[in-house]
């Protein structure tokens, strides 16, 4: 049992250092911009940088949208199909994991062939469509985990009681739904909602190919052009997944669970 | 008369409230259709297509080109490699975690650290990376002036195979110890205390029990993390740029310009992901399934 012991000190500590090291290099790296001694000098040249303020607000503004956009088309149907269509869960389920399935590279060369400006729905031909696309497109890669935090919530309370309930008092269904459901599976849609904003944040592949303005292209320009910043911008980054994180294990932690069990 | 009627009416409810159902889910069909499937489905059938939208199997013939197969063949080895060390370290940790006696705050707090660091990918792990391991990098620099190694001399490139499995290897580790530490706590105590009455030593309870039992939670573990590193693009994008061919940056580069010069060969390159990941997941799925059977 003893070396049991040692040995699992052993591995932990050698996973440790896997991922401790590289974020003390990073963070060492960024600070080396003055020459000669440690300085907070890429930070501050990161945060004075326009092109840096406007792509990140650009993509807090995306992952606030699909956050929003998602968490309506998916709370609906998550309760509809548990609800009314059991027997369509496998299918669902099975459509909410696809993205898993197929890489992003290859669902928006799809969307670039269907879509484009000479198409029957040419989302590319403007720039509002493009950002629409880029919207959906960002539904898509978060429908995995918003289903399935939303589902595993829902199935913490009676949806058929809840709306029975509901109904017998003369409620209609957008107040089910918006005041009955929606509170009640408010922790479900707040750690798919942070997953999902991790996800945005440090989306590459699916703006790039758009030529959206958006954050994570632009880590890919400054990693091309400049030394010292992108290990700051990789730090920023780091912490920003920290924070999504965090913010799903504290709630995880502190959300009673719900008050509508029977 | 009056009952057929009754009747008429009760069966047009019965088909009204079927409508009423099925319109309930309508717009997440729709948003499937238009934003997974018909895509899908476009690609694939242009693989099968010419230019002229003939059916033909030239497309996929022409997978089988040097180079085209010379960058699946990275791409497998970058993601079977990445996947197999991560599937054995992470393993190793979840082991330590669950059965090494470890305090319990060492356990939340590596769980905790798993969850952010497996979503820590893409450009930002490059930077960290080239950080660390890069010509200038920190380690670098450290063996370097401790130990007098340098490390480029001895061959070592962070833009090649090796460099980028290590890198992979930063979210993959995470990702194995959240999926296969449910597992792991599913052993159950009694099945130890059986193997030892029965007169058997910690290796054969290990080879004959546990990781027969374990077997299909981390092939199906294992086969994640192969399709997670065969579809990443952005990491290696930004670390290698594009001098490591490997097929998502092969894909983006065709995308971006055409560089097949034949359209429907990309639509066969994207026909070449799907079907990869996609066999790695249904045997995932299938793998699960069977894993299920012990977590009850």
């Amino acid at each position: 049992m003893k070396t049991n012991k040692i040995l699992a000190w052993f591995v932990v500590a050698f996973g440790a250092t896997y991922f401790i090291v590289p974020l003390l290099a990073t963070f060492e790296f960024s600070l080396r911009m003055r020459r000669g001694e440690y300085s907070f000098d890429a930070y501050a040249t990161v945060f004075s940088d326009v092109s840096f303020r406007e792509s990140f607000s650009y993509s807090i503004a995306m992952a606030i949208a699909t956050i929003a956009f998602g968490t309506l088309l998916v709370v609906p149907t998550a309760y509809w199909v548990r609800l009314r269509l059991p027997q369509m869960r496998p299918v669902v389920e099975f459509i909410t994991l696809m993205p898993l399935v197929i890489p992003a590279i290859v669902l928006v060369f799809g969307y670039l062939r269907l879509y484009n400006s000479s198409s029957m729905i040419p989302f590319t031909g403007t720039t509002r469509g493009t950002d629409l696309l880029f919207l959906f497109a960002l539904m898509t890669l978060s429908l995995p985990y918003t289903y399935r935090s939303i589902d595993a919530s829902m199935r913490a309370i009676d949806v058929a009681t809840l709306t029975e309930a509901a109904q017998s008092l003369g409620a209609s269904w957008t107040t089910i739904l918006f005041k009955c459901i929606f509170p009640n599976v408010i922790s479900g849609v707040l750690s798919g909602a942070f997953i999902t904003f991790a996800i945005v944040i440090g989306e590459f592949t699916i703006p790039s190919l758009l030529n959206r303005p958006a954050f994570g292209p632009y880590l890919q320009l400054i990693g091309a052009n400049r030394a010292y910043e992108p290990p700051a911008l990789a730090m920023i980054a780091f912490a920003m997944t920290w924070l999504s994180m965090g913010a799903i294990q504290l709630l995880s932690r502190f959300t009673i669970s719900a008050p509508a069990k029977p | 008369m009056i009952k057929e009627t009754a009747r008429m009416s009760a069966s047009k409810a019965d088909l009204n409230r079927k409508i009423f159902d099925w319109l309930g889910i309508a717009p997440f069909m729709l948003f499937a259709l238009m934003f997974l499937v018909v895509p899908t489905l476009y690609l694939v059938t242009g693989a099968f297509q010419n230019a002229a939208g003939e059916w033909t199997l030239e497309n996929i013939r022409g997978l089988f080109t040097d180079k085209i197969l010379a960058s699946f063949s990275i791409s497998i080895r970058i993601s079977l490699a990445s996947a197999l060390g991560g599937a054995l370290i992470g393993f190793l940790m979840s082991w330590a975690l669950v059965l090494g006696g470890l305090p319990s705050w060492v356990r939340s707090l590596v769980l905790t650290f798993c969850g952010v660091a497996s979503n820590f990918a893409g450009v930002p792990l490059a930077f960290a990376f080239l950080a660390t391991l890069g010509r200038m990098g920190l380690v670098t620099l450290l063996l370097r002036d401790w130990f007098g190694i340098n490390l480029y001399a001895t061959g070592f490139n962070l833009l090649s195979f090796l460099g980028l499995t290590l890198t992979y290897m930063y979210f993959q580790i995470p990702l194995m110890v959240l999926i296969v530490t449910p597992a792991i706590d599913g052993l159950r105590k009694e099945w130890r205390e059986a193997a030892e009455i029965l007169g058997a030593n910690i290796f054969q309870y290990w080879t004959k029990v546990a990781l027969p039992i374990l077997f299909p939670s981390i092939m199906g573990s294992f086969l994640l993390l192969f399709a997670n590193a065969f579809g990443a693009i952005a990491t290696a994008y930004a670390l290698t740029g594009s001098s490591l061919n490997i097929v998502p940056i092969q894909l983006y580069a065709q995308i971006r310009g055409d560089v097949l010069h034949n359209a429907n060969l990309g639509y066969a390159l994207a026909f070449g992901m799907i079907v990869i990941t996609g066999i790695s997941n249904v045997i995932y799925i299938f793998l699960r399934m069977r894993a299920e059977r012990w977590q009850k």
